[in-house]
């Protein structure tokens, strides 16, 4: 279990990291937290010839809030957890944090390197879905904006090209009278999950439901996102019937690979239970 | 020892050796740095089953930093089959096929990470490097990893000389089952498959290997649990004699009996090596080798039916069962004859009849992991009794109670043959008061009405217990010297070796009643065949009672010669004289006291005549082998919670109530059991070992393989009984495995009372269980 050897590069700015990546490409990789990285090359699952550390680039790390929350790739977990605002505002997302991994991993292990790494079964991917965010992406020669719902491609895969870097994340917030739920199986606390959903509904004036994202981890090669369970609420309360027809279609809807700890038709059945339980706080939460 | 004397022995004294580890100044073998070292790697079939054809190491021997690389065909007549570590006991019938592996494939590869070939490099990193430029060439067999379908007509054969996939056939008998079954009131029959899994110790395993061509002396740092043993089979192998050889054991971070088993391959190719090329050479397991290149336990498949009468009382048990052994047995039928023997656990059972096939598979050996077999034969014996009661409508604590060996009966002769190749006869016993505690610490009387509120509320609750005896403290023998030091501390070395149970403190708490000094006046030393040579090893719960015995025994020659001593310097009676403080002191004149460093000095004298016999030197060696294995037992019981659909659970409460004769420490103790029991939680409901029918490992580490963390295990409410061993003079009773042994049957009762599952005719007959395997179990019931 000890890595291939490889090249470090060490990047004291941006430019210096881009650079880099536009260098040596496909042969290169960023290391961020190194949570996923270091594993899977101590495993010789991954031999990159070359690492650019980017841990030095302080100006990928960080929150900001104006009408949107800004954060950077390079934000820990730990910080997202410790932040007021995202508490406040984006409440999903702290609801969300405590089932990754365990507090030492979560001291390293950054946004951007979750984003990026796109294990399926990994929460926040499918939350950035939920919430909408924009990824912004950059290379030594342009820069790029996508949503989170065109990012992720398949397991381990997404848009990001060899020379591009994932900087920050932009996270719209919530409507008025919005209320969002996160929930999961895991065999042990803080494992991938077996399934997990970012419910988030919003209440309108009249006491229906204006808005709806459904969105699962766990459960497919990419973080899921059910449009037709999430329209099948707008235009109605979400009484326990309209949430047992959502789950109904958002089971039917999807085609879980299965897994070591749950076969498929036992992701598709606690997907389901999500769903419902999910939905039913998340309303409430309005 | 007078009354006025400090006793240690039964206080909860807080380790000796914990300030070491916690401080990281305790010697691990990985913490071995020696000038010269170099790093070995293993390259490993990733094939289950095939002819090799070739391995070609001529490429990695050309990579920069690599200083050798050799296959089994480099070690010319060093290469040979390994010994049998544990002969068959003497059974009339037996037949056992013994197949054991050589430390490098040859011929023929029978598991996946079976070694091919050893690298030696100037560091880990490289080695690893250069395990991919080994070119190997395997003709693929079928794997064999089914045991029914190993034992079929036509099955690929694990050994090609033998016949059949057979390992072992054992009958045992007592009484007959036949006319038992015929006047049965009741016959259960039914399939038990139960699967135990890796050990999986914070430190896997590791040997450091240094020749000293000038001193003509090898010394092996091993993380072996049976350092003496080591060193004599190296000895043999190396054609040295034994003072030659030194084996430490240091500190070691846990063993669980996987590492006792000998010899790993790596345990001869790194001693090998360092004689080749005169130069220290270490190998560190890593954890992915750890999960095929340790032994595991894995798993039995038993047909076993109860004969009962109207009222629930057991009148024979017939048990069929098939085992798993792996690709070779070398640790003979220690695992299978602890399931047929603890089987029979604490009930009366008239007629017996128990029969194992022990099956070659082609994945990993297969030897004792903590309960070593006696978890599957618990589990079937529990399940039986659980089915029993519901189908008599008995409750299922009241069948138990009326099963049960009664106190008058002990020693109880089960009529069969143990582990140790004695009888199985148990020392002594007190059943009824640990189920009775139990009962009463789990609140088993008022749990009906709990149970029902709690579900008018939504949640589902679910009580189980479960009774089990651990055979413990078996010989052969152990030994300890003992003595004090001119600076007045006292030393104890013995043989055995230390994984972290807490040796440190219980001799030294013998020891010093004893002497009469601190408790950290004493430094014990074990493990390290120099400072002591002589002994067997820390498996089966025996260092406690074997060891501890011996070190008593010492002590209680040293406290002899002390008094002596002391009372010549005085010119008293030794009747007059006490110990205590590191001092002796004449009764009730206070300041008349001499120190024990003092003594020593003068057990020591540099000029002048001594007396004709004299031994120098306040010190005692002494050995203690019991005459048979002593009997511990106990009762654990728990009450769940369990999700109703997502089926995933929670322990709201977990009693054990244990019997281990009497005890030297109640916190070391409360360690093991606490140790054993998490153990036992993986077992039961996190841990399973994934093959696929290529005999490929599918979850090798420990992302895959769940482990049950600090979050998964619940503070436990432990109580105790104290019914002496009368099989040494400390009482002790061993109790290393007691924690890990009854969980099994305890989860699957509980899951199946939280969920009416026997109401719906659902049946938990299988470990490891876990929600999605529940989910199956219930969906196929429709
Ligand atoms: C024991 C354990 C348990 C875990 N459990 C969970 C869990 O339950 N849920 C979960 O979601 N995750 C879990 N993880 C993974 C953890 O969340 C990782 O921290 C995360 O997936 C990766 O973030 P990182 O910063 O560590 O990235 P790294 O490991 O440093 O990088 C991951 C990948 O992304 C690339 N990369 C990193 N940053 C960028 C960037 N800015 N732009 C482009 N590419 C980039 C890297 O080159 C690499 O390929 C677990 C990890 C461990 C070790």
């Amino acid at each position: 279990m000890k890595p291939a050897p490889f090249k470090y590069v060490i990047a004291r700015t941006l430019d210096e990291a881009l650079a880099a990546k536009a260098e040596y490409g496909d042969e290169a990789r960023f290391l961020a937290g190194g949570q996923s990285l270091v594993p899977t090359m101590n495993f010789r699952m991954a031999m990159p010839a070359v690492l650019i550390d980017i841990n030095p680039l302080t100006e990928l790390s960080g929150i900001k809030a104006n009408g949107v929350t800004r954060i950077g790739a390079m934000t820990r977990y730990r910080m997202l957890e410790a932040d007021a605002g995202i508490g406040e505002r984006l409440r999903i997302i702290h609801e969300a944090l405590p089932h990754i991994a365990h507090p030492q991993i979560r001291n390293r292990g950054t946004l951007g390197g979750n984003l990026s790494h796109a294990d399926p079964a990994s929460e926040m991917p499918a939350i950035m879905l939920a919430l909408n965010a924009t990824l912004y992406l950059r290379s030594a020669k342009a820069a790029r904006q996508i949503a989170a719902r065109d990012f992720f491609v398949g397991a381990l895969e997404t848009v990001i090209a060899p020379d591009e870097m994932l900087t920050e994340i932009v996270v719209p917030h919530l409507p008025a009278n919005s209320g969002a739920c996160f929930m999961e199986v895991a065999r042990r606390q803080g494992d991938f999950a077996i399934a997990g959903i970012a419910a988030i509904v919003t209440r309108g004036a009249d006491g229906t439901c204006t808005r709806a994202r459904l969105t699962y981890c766990g459960v497919a090669q990419t973080p899921f996102y059910a449009d037709d369970a999430a329209q099948s609420l707008i235009g109605g309360p979400v009484t326990p019937a309209a949430i047992k027809q959502a789950a109904a279609l958002a089971m039917e809807a999807l085609d879980p690979p299965g897994n070591s700890h749950a076969d498929p038709s036992y992701q598709r059945h606690v997907a389901g239970v999500l769903t419902r339980r999910a939905l039913a706080t998340a309303w409430a939460r309005t | 020892m007078s009354s006025r004397e400090t006793r240690n022995f039964g206080a909860p004294i807080r380790r000796n050796e914990d300030r070491k580890l916690l401080t990281g100044k305790a010697l691990f073998v990985d913490d071995l740095e020696i000038p010269g070292m170099l790093y070995a790697a293993l390259l490993r079939s990733s094939v289950a089953h095939g002819e090799l054809i070739s391995v070609d190491v001529s490429a990695a021997l050309a990579r920069e930093g690599v200083v050798a690389a050799y296959t089994a065909h480099d070690l010319g007549d060093f290469w040979q089959p390994g010994p049998l570590l544990v002969p068959p006991p003497p059974i009339e019938g037996v037949i056992f096929n013994l197949r054991t592996h050589a430390c490098l494939a040859k011929d023929k590869v029978r598991y996946v990470g079976e070694p091919l070939a050893i690298v030696i490099a100037e560091s880990r990193y490289i080695a690893e490097d250069a395990l991919a430029d080994i070119a190997v060439e395997i003709e693929q067999l079928p794997a064999v990893v089914d045991l029914e379908a190993a034992l079929k007509p036509g099955a690929a054969l694990v050994h090609d000389d033998l016949r059949s996939n057979v390992s072992a056939h054992v009958r045992q008998k007592n009484g007959d089952y036949a006319a038992a079954a015929a006047k049965a009131a009741h016959i259960i029959k039914r399939r038990f498959a139960y699967e135990h899994g890796i050990s999986s110790p914070m430190e896997t395993r590791g040997v450091v290997a240094q020749w000293d061509e000038r001193a003509g002396q090898l010394t092996v740092w091993d993380t072996t649990q049976a350092p003496v043993f080591l060193r004599n089979g190296l000895a043999a192998v190396f054609g040295l004699s034994e003072r030659q050889v030194r084996v430490v054991a240091p500190f070691v971070g846990g063993g669980f009996g996987p590492k006792i088993m000998m010899f790993y391959p790596e345990e001869l190719l790194v001693p090998w090596a360092s004689t080749r090329l005169n130069r220290p050479i270490k190998w560190i397991e890593d954890r992915l080798e750890h999960f095929v290149a340790t032994t595991h336990e894995r798993g039995q498949i038993h047909d076993a039916q109860i004969a009962l009468d109207a009222e629930g009382r057991i009148l024979g048990v017939k048990d069929v069962f098939l085992h798993d052994t792996g690709a070779y047995d070398p640790y003979g039928l220690t695992v299978p004859i602890n399931s047929q023997c603890t089987l029979l656990g604490p009930y009366v059972i008239p007629a017996y009849d128990s029969t194992f096939t022990a099956v070659f598979t082609t994945l990993p050996i297969v030897t004792p992991y903590r309960g070593a077999g006696r978890q599957h034969g618990v589990f079937v014996i529990e399940r039986l009794l659980d089915i029993a009661a519901h189908e008599l409508k008995i409750d299922p604590a009241e069948i138990r109670r009326r099963n049960l060996i009664p106190p008058d009966a002990f020693p109880y002769d089960n009529k069969i043959i143990y582990q140790d190749f004695a009888p199985l006869s148990y020392d002594s016993g007190n059943y009824e008061p640990i189920l009775n505690k139990a009962l009463d610490a789990i609140g088993y009387a008022g749990f009906k009405d709990e149970q029902k509120k709690a579900l008018s509320e939504g949640k589902h609750l679910g009580i189980a217990i479960a009774n089990y005896v651990e055979g413990t403290g078996i010989g052969p023998y152990e030994g300890a010297r003992v003595q004090v030091q001119a600076n007045g501390r006292v030393s104890v070395a013995t043989g055995i070796g230390t994984q972290g149970q807490g040796h440190f403190t219980v001799f030294a708490q013998i020891v010093a009643d004893q002497v009469g000094c601190l408790v950290t006046d004493v430094d014990v030393v074990t493990g390290d065949t120099d400072r002591f040579h002589w002994g067997a090893g820390t498996f089966a719960s025996r260092g406690a009672v074997v060891a501890g015995n011996a070190v008593n025994e010492a002590a209680l020659v040293v406290r002899q010669k002390i008094l002596k001593l002391a009372a010549d310097h005085f010119e008293c009676a030794e009747e007059d004289l006490e110990l205590g403080n590191g001092e002796v002191q004449i009764v009730g004149v206070p300041g008349r006291s001499v120190r024990l460093s003092e003594l020593a000095m003068k057990a020591n004298p540099m000029r002048g005549a001594v007396k004709p016999g004299t031994e120098p030197g306040l010190e005692s060696t002494q050995y203690f082998g019991p005459p048979g294995g002593a009997t511990a037992s106990g009762v654990h019981a728990m009450i769940i919670e369990v999700d109703p659909e997502l089926l995933t659970l929670e322990i709201k409460k977990y009693v054990v109530v244990h019997d281990c004769g009497t005890v030297i420490n109640p916190l070391i103790l409360a360690g093991q059991i606490h140790g054993g029991v998490a153990q036992g939680i993986g077992n039961a409901f996190y841990e399973k070992l994934l093959f696929d029918d290529a005999g490929q490992l599918l979850n090798a580490s420990l992302a895959d393989y769940l482990l049950p963390t600090s979050l998964d295990v619940p503070r436990m409410q432990l109580e105790h009984t104290v019914t002496p061993s009368p099989l040494n003079p400390l009482g002790i009773k061993g109790a290393g495995e007691a924690g890990a042994i009854p969980v099994g049957p305890l989860f699957a009762q509980a899951i199946e009372d939280a969920l009416g599952l026997k109401a719906k005719g659902i049946e938990l007959l299988e470990i490891p269980l876990s929600p999605g395997r529940l989910w199956q179990l219930i969906t196929q019931a429709g």
